[in-house]
């Protein structure tokens, strides 16, 4: 997956906003790369300034041999001229033209022809399943289908560079899971170097191959999601990524849910529905550590030796060699009792209601 | 916002607010009855077929026509610059073109004689060109682009304004240029306000008097547009302005009610290059 190949996108600028000193420096090939942070943080600009509508004050933006932005050469190309698809935050969607003229939007320019177009335009619809609401203006699309939409103009006019703005915020919870699943589809057959802009670490951990935190204009961290989960390098990384994610199978074991732990022996029981392929989350805090067998109504358990111990502030991370691994966050108190360090044995467990179930594409 | 939602359930204000538009209506509507039942249609019409009145038509049209070709020409680019350009010297030029708006139509004029007349700032080169714009139709349309070029502008510049500047942005990183984007998206959707402005300046236009009067003068088939007319003939023949202001009514009002249906008409613009644009043709 993703591909560690040579990186096609580099991107190292600076530039000054009025809050922020915005100075990012990272390097991508055909992988999705997401970045985090709290609004304000300087996500949106990068991408601004990667597809030309923001001009860095330094720095430079090449993709393979062409350079899109250099400050000591004075270039810098117009967003035109530049191969980006941009799927804007609200999709951005041309409000006075129907879902397949938005499509054709960016295929009206020489070396494309008329019937080619529409060949393609088609195709667009069909592989994005939004040929029933062609002939419909964006203001009478749903959520979903507005960001398909959004995602079919970008990809129709053949960029090289896929970049996407918070593409779920502008979903309601319900569908944000589905539409999840849809797009992490959706990139993985594009293989296309996407950029991907988050506030929210759950809405990446199935997206981003790569994940970098970035908060007050700079990468904080950056990394696999297990890695920033395990490790976060600040307290800021650590409350963003609070989250286990395993892969698991699920099927209805009347009220319950059991999930067959794709890693492992484990079985995991949810008390929300659902069947099939899934992925779990189980956030650190519901998750407790206890070095003998626990008594109550925790229904999952994980036993192992603990691997990590990683202090920020009073919320202590504890990684636990378990199959599936999982890590636990607890307070100063419990490490010291439990006297938690590399190679204690533990049983970490908690409740079904703690047992999150998000849907999964692979 | 409204009288009606903010005073639902309070008697007293609806009766008063009712009491208040039938007042208005009634204001508003009695000059134009009374230009109407002045005289029987018949005799109406019959007064329509003197030259003076069929003159001044054709001058009132000819002249709106071209000043307000000129106001979209040149007002629709300088407001789109004016509306997506958000720098301190935007706010300065904005006001400074919609100073006609607060110009008595009188100064207007005077001040077009002293720029554009042959003794004017102007007059020496103009004349040197052979040019001589006082008193003739070239006049006539200055003056008209002159008063009504702010009404064009101003709604143009907010509708421009009211165009999200991510669609254009979004129109950018498609492969389409600046021109192409304007042509696409920002005109498109500013569209409904800029016809909205267009007819609230062909109004303007028609009814102008002051500064025509003043700069252009009043020769018949010439510069004497229907109000300048009306104030000829008022000292000649009672009936024929009564006449010529029926007329001036009339065309208007066609004006406005026209103005009105263009706006609910759906855009112009569509883009249908590719031949897709309804779901009769995508219906698998």
């Amino acid at each position: 997956m993703g591909g560690h190949v040579d990186r096609n996108l580099v991107v190292e600028f600076g530039r000054r906003l009025r809050r922020l000193d915005l100075q990012v420096e990272f390097a991508l090939g055909s992988e999705t790369f997401a970045l985090v942070g709290p609004s304000g943080s300087g996500k949106t600009s990068v991408l601004r300034a990667i597809a030309g509508l923001d001009r860095p004050a330094s720095g430079r933006i090449a993709f393979d041999s062409t350079t899109w932005f250099d400050a000591s050469r004075a270039i810098d190309l117009a967003p035109e001229a530049r191969s980006v698809g941009l799927v804007f935050q609200e999709y951005a969607l041309f409000p006075h033209l129907t879902a397949a003229e938005n499509v054709a939007y960016g295929l009206r320019r020489h070396g494309i022809g008329r019937r080619e177009a529409r060949t393609r335009v088609y195709a667009m619809l069909e592989r994005f399943a939004i040929r029933d609401v062609a002939g419909v203006r964006p203001g009478s699309l749903s959520g979903g289908e507005r960001q398909r939409v959004a995602l079919a103009r970008a990809v129709a006019a053949d960029p090289r560079v896929l970049l996407l703005d918070e593409p779920l915020s502008a979903l309601d919870a319900e569908t944000k899971g589905r539409i999840s699943a849809e797009l992490a589809g959706h990139l993985a057959g594009l293989r296309l170097p996407t950029i991907l802009v988050s506030h929210d670490f759950e809405d990446v951990i199935g997206l981003g191959d790569r994940i970098a935190v970035m908060e007050g204009g700079r990468i904080v961290q950056e990394g696999g999601w297990r890695e920033l989960l395990e490790a976060p390098a600040s307290s800021y990384v650590a409350a963003l990524t609070g989250v286990n994610y395993f892969r698991g199978t699920a099927t209805a074991r009347g009220e319950l849910t059991e999930i067959r732990s794709s890693e492992g022996e484990a079985v995991f029981v949810s008390t929300e529905p659902a069947s099939g392929p899934v992925g779990v989350v189980v956030y650190p805090w519901d998750v407790a550590l206890s070095t003998q067998d626990p008594s109550g109504s925790a229904r999952n358990r994980l036993a192992g030796p603990v691997r990590r111990v990683a202090g920020v502030g009073n919320r202590i991370r504890v990684t636990v060699d378990s199959r599936p691994s999982i890590v636990a966050e607890v307070t100063e108190q419990s490490r010291r009792t439990l006297s938690l360090g590399p190679g204690v044995r533990v049983i970490a467990s908690w409740k079904a209601t703690g047992t999150r179930l998000v849907p999964r594409v692979t | 916002m409204s009288v009606r939602a903010r005073g639902r359930g309070d008697p007293i204000l609806a009766v008063a607010a009712g009491l208040a538009t039938v007042v208005l209506l009634s204001f508003v509507l009695l000059p134009v009855a009374a230009i109407f039942l002045r005289t029987s249609p018949a005799r109406l019409i019959a007064q329509l077929h003197s030259k003076v009145a069929l003159d001044a038509l054709g001058v009132s049209l000819r002249t709106t026509i071209i000043a307000l070709a000129a106001i979209l020409m040149l007002g629709t680019p300088a407001a789109y610059v004016l509306a997506t350009r958000t720098k301190r010297w935007t706010v300065v030029m904005t006001t400074l073109l919609e100073l006609p708006l607060v110009l008595p139509p009188a100064v207007a004029g005077l001040g077009l004689l002293v720029a554009f007349g042959r003794n004017g700032l102007l007059g020496r080169p103009l004349r040197a060109l052979g040019l001589a714009i006082p008193f003739s139709e070239t006049a006539v349309i200055l003056a008209l682009v002159f008063v009504s070029l702010p009404f064009f502008l101003r709604q143009a510049v907010a509708s421009f304004g009211a165009v999200d500047p991510v669609l254009l942005a979004a129109s950018r990183t498609l492969g389409v240029g600046a021109a192409g984007t304007f042509f696409r998206v920002a005109l498109p959707i500013a569209r409904p306000g800029l016809s909205a402005g267009a007819g609230l300046a062909w109004a303007r236009a028609l009814g102008e008097f002051g500064a025509t009067l003043m700069f252009a003068g009043s020769l018949q088939g010439r510069t004497q547009t229907l109000p300048v007319a009306i104030f000829a003939e008022l000292a000649q023949d009672f009936d024929v302005a009564v006449s010529i202001s029926a007329l001036l009514v009339a065309v208007s009002a066609g004006l406005l009610v026209a103005a009105k249906l263009l706006l609910r008409e759906r855009p112009l613009w569509a883009d249908t290059w590719t031949g897709i644009s309804s779901s009769s043709s995508v219906a698998a």
